[in-house]
């Protein structure tokens, strides 16, 4: 194999999503035939759809492959530095990120203690170990830092509870249970700059005087977990926890899977190895937590940010963003568009600039954004002028929630959309409070009637009743925002909904029990696949799709070579006797 | 304490450390039989019912014992806007099960999971924590076949 002699080190993208898109067997081949160059294993720069990546570094600088195939070909190809799958950063997010938070992520080894020493790495941390606790707080004070878990509170304030606490024990938690299906910052964060984060939590800790921090991750995300152990055993051998005049402890512990542990109070139960189930506030943690010790959680991203406030002060880094957010947000953005993947934005970015500009979607495909996860709701691309900033989306029955962005198309159904965050919710509720245990149950069980093609309009009434009323009737934030999805989509897509209840027809074709399937019998060349690969025997003989068998399994529209096969609305389809 | 639980003494017997022995279980067998649960209970000193409370609660938790390759479908938003329903079907017309079962021969388990964390990969599934993506229904069929005949 030639390799080109400008190449001075190799650096393979060996996150969560780069793994999933092959990048283990590409760092295998690498390696075997790189010889004498370094090749190094970084984490995510955030450009998922463009996995396996691979930077290769030369005397000239940096040239970077996209899509990398485990071939020894597309090797060569990188090796020789060819044209081949070349890489550039799209225009648009060249535009319109900025990056603060992840500027290391993917640049570096996460598990090199030098290289993130190299690139300023625990200069926030010493610069605060020569100023007092209470000046580091107003630092975090002045930067208006907002909790970037989603609940906005402000974190400088939170810090100042725990630091005015006298006891033997201050417990800091870093809620790294990022429960919110389709959000991966913080596991971004953790597994490509873990020293970053734990940098953010030393500052933290030296502040408000806490004694002791654990990290509460999600037992679904290995690599982040051991990334994070590496990292604090380099920081234990340089003594980096000694502070305050003692030894601080550094604890990861497994979550193990329930999404109300990312609700305060349950999470620390959840510490103390008991049922998730949150609790009245007050007392707040910072009053009583942890074994009834003063407590204060933040999130992964919140602590992601400390070192940059302390390392350029609070009032530098409140010069970004709006009046009420202050400085960077990072977004996981996947679903319908181009290029998915962890984004960071200036506060006050409005949505368009991110789904199109950024996420490259197609303006004239894409229906609405779902904002906040299962708590958040959806907003129409008629207000996607919408600034991103906590105040501006909750004015719209959306939330900021930990960053999840989903992006939904045109042919995908909103009220479908809204069972789904329904089904979830009902699952995760705790069942403490009446309202939300038996409250998403019944919303959940209306939604399934609706798209079930059962559902009737008062139907509808009942959803916004009953989700008003979980909203008050609940204890925490699960079940307070539970029924935002449902209330979002009845504000922004009530017609879809009566489509459902009134025409029985699903516009987006995607309801199964509205739907019908049909094979368009001009184009087929009869090879015979559908009959073969349905599992229930739909298609006749001479091609004919019965609709009274069809599972709505989508098999045979798969599997056809011709694209002859369609859902098509209830009714179109063929119905034996 | 029972000889083969003995792995459990790495673990400290605050009774904070419940749902990590749990863990310690579940690395070791698989998942967490009665016995264990008696076994665990024992080592905190808590009832065995207030530990079946504890594991009931926690969606990670399996009672039943999963098959040689676990296969997890990914439903978070972004895989369930891209289609993962369906390749729940197409996983479980190809091996015979429905989510939560494992089948006869103790060789596929299959479950449906919140979130992987890879959803700009979507849809995706992983088996025994090994992550695949942007998956199709031809993908997942070789996918299955290549396991089965490993």
């Amino acid at each position: 194999m030639n390799i080109s002699d400008k190449i001075t080190k190799i650096r393979v993208g060996t996150a969560s999503c780069g793994i999933a898109a092959g990048a283990n067997e590409v760092l295998e081949l690498v390696k075997k035939h790189a010889g004498n160059i370094p090749v190094e294993e970084v984490g995510c720069i955030g450009h998922c759809y463009a996995e396996p990546l691979v930077d290769i570094e030369t005397t000239g600088g940096t040239v970077s492959y996209s899509h990398v195939a485990a071939t020894e070909k597309a090797i060569a190809n990188m090796f020789e530095l060819g044209e081949d799958n070349r890489f550039d950063i799209p225009a648009g997010r060249k535009a319109k990120e900025l990056h603060k938070v992840i500027r290391l992520a993917g640049r570096i080894c996460p598990t090199s203690y030098d290289e993130y020493i190299e690139n300023g790495g625990y200069k926030g941390l010493k610069k605060a170990f020569a100023m007092q606790p209470d000046e580091v707080v107003g630092e975090v004070k002045k930067s208006g830092l907002r909790g970037r878990g989603g609940g906005g509170f402000p974190t400088g304030m939170k810090w100042g509870f725990l630091a005015a606490k006298d006891a033997e024990q201050k417990i800091l938690i870093c809620n790294a249970d990022e429960g919110d299906p389709g959000a991966f910052m913080d596991r971004s964060l953790m597994e490509s700059v873990p020293h970053q984060v734990l940098e953010g939590m030393l500052i933290a800790a030296y502040a408000t005087g806490a004694t002791k921090i654990y990290i509460y991750c999600r037992a679904e995300y290995p690599l982040a977990i051991k990334h994070l152990q590496i990292a604090i055993e380099q920081i234990y051998e340089r003594k980096l926890n000694e502070l305050n005049g003692r030894s601080l402890e550094i604890i990861v512990k497994e979550g193990a899977g329930a999404f109300v542990c990312g609700e305060e109070t349950a999470l620390i139960h959840s510490l103390e190895g008991k049922r998730g189930t949150p609790r009245f506030r007050p007392p707040f943690p910072t009053d009583s937590g942890w074994k009834e010790w003063p407590t204060m959680i933040n999130n992964v991203e919140t602590f992601g940010n400390v070192p940059i406030i302390i390392g350029e002060g609070g009032d530098k880094y409140a010069e970004i963003g709006t009046e009420g957010s202050k400085g960077t947000k990072l977004f996981a953005l996947a679903g319908d568009l181009k290029y998915p993947g962890l984004v960071e934005v200036p506060m006050g970015t409005t949505l368009a600039e991110i789904v199109f500009e950024i996420g490259g979607a197609d303006p004239d495909n894409v229906k609405a954004v779902q904002t906040g996860g299962p708590s958040g709701g959806c907003i129409p691309v008629e207000l996607f002028d919408t600034p991103v900033d906590y105040d501006s989306l909750r004015s719209l029955g959306a939330i900021m929630g930990s960053g999840g962005m989903i992006v939904i198309g045109k042919n995908r159904c909103m009220v479908e959309t809204a069972r789904y965050f329904l089904d979830f919710t009902h699952r995760e509720s705790c069942g403490k409070c009446t309202f939300c245990r038996v409250g998403t149950k019944r919303m959940f069980e209306t939604l399934e009637r609706i798209v079930g093609g059962k559902g009737e309009l008062e139907d509808l009434d009942f959803l916004e009743d009953m989700g008003n009323k979980i909203r008050k009737g609940s204890l925490c934030g699960l079940g307070q925002t539970a029924p935002n999805p449902v209330l979002a989509t009845l504000r922004y897509f009530r017609n879809e909904y009566e489509v459902h209840v009134i025409d029985r027809q699903c516009e987006a074709l995607a309801c199964n029990a509205l739907v019908d399937v049909q094979l368009e019998q001009s184009n087929c060349i009869k090879c015979k696949l559908c009959i073969k690969n349905c599992p229930v025997d739909a298609v006749s003989d001479d091609f004919v799709i019965d609709n009274n068998k069809c599972t709505r399994c989508n098999t045979c529209i798969e599997v056809c070579p011709k694209n002859t096969i369609f859902r098509v609305k209830k009714g179109e389809g063929f119905y034996s006797e | 304490m029972q000889e083969s639980y003995g792995y459990l003494n790495k673990i400290d017997k605050d009774p904070s450390n419940l749902i990590k022995g749990l863990q310690a279980v579940q690395a070791t067998e698989g998942y967490v039989s009665d016995v264990s649960i008696i076994a665990v209970a024992d080592y905190f000193s808590l009832p065995a019912v207030e530990v079946e409370g504890v594991l009931s609660f926690y969606a990670q938790f399996k009672r039943t014992k999963p098959g040689e390759y676990h296969i997890c479908v990914c439903d978070g938003t972004a895989c369930h806007i891209k289609g993962s329903t369906l390749i729940l079907d197409w996983v479980s017309t190809e091996l015979g099960i429905t989510d939560g079962e494992t089948d006869e021969n103790g060789l596929f388990s299959l479950e449906t999971v919140a979130c992987l964390g890879c959803c700009s990969l979507a849809p995706v599934l992983s088996i025994n924590g090994k992550v695949y993506g942007n998956l199709d229904r031809k993908g997942t069929v070789k996918i299955l076949k290549e396991y089965r005949n490993k």
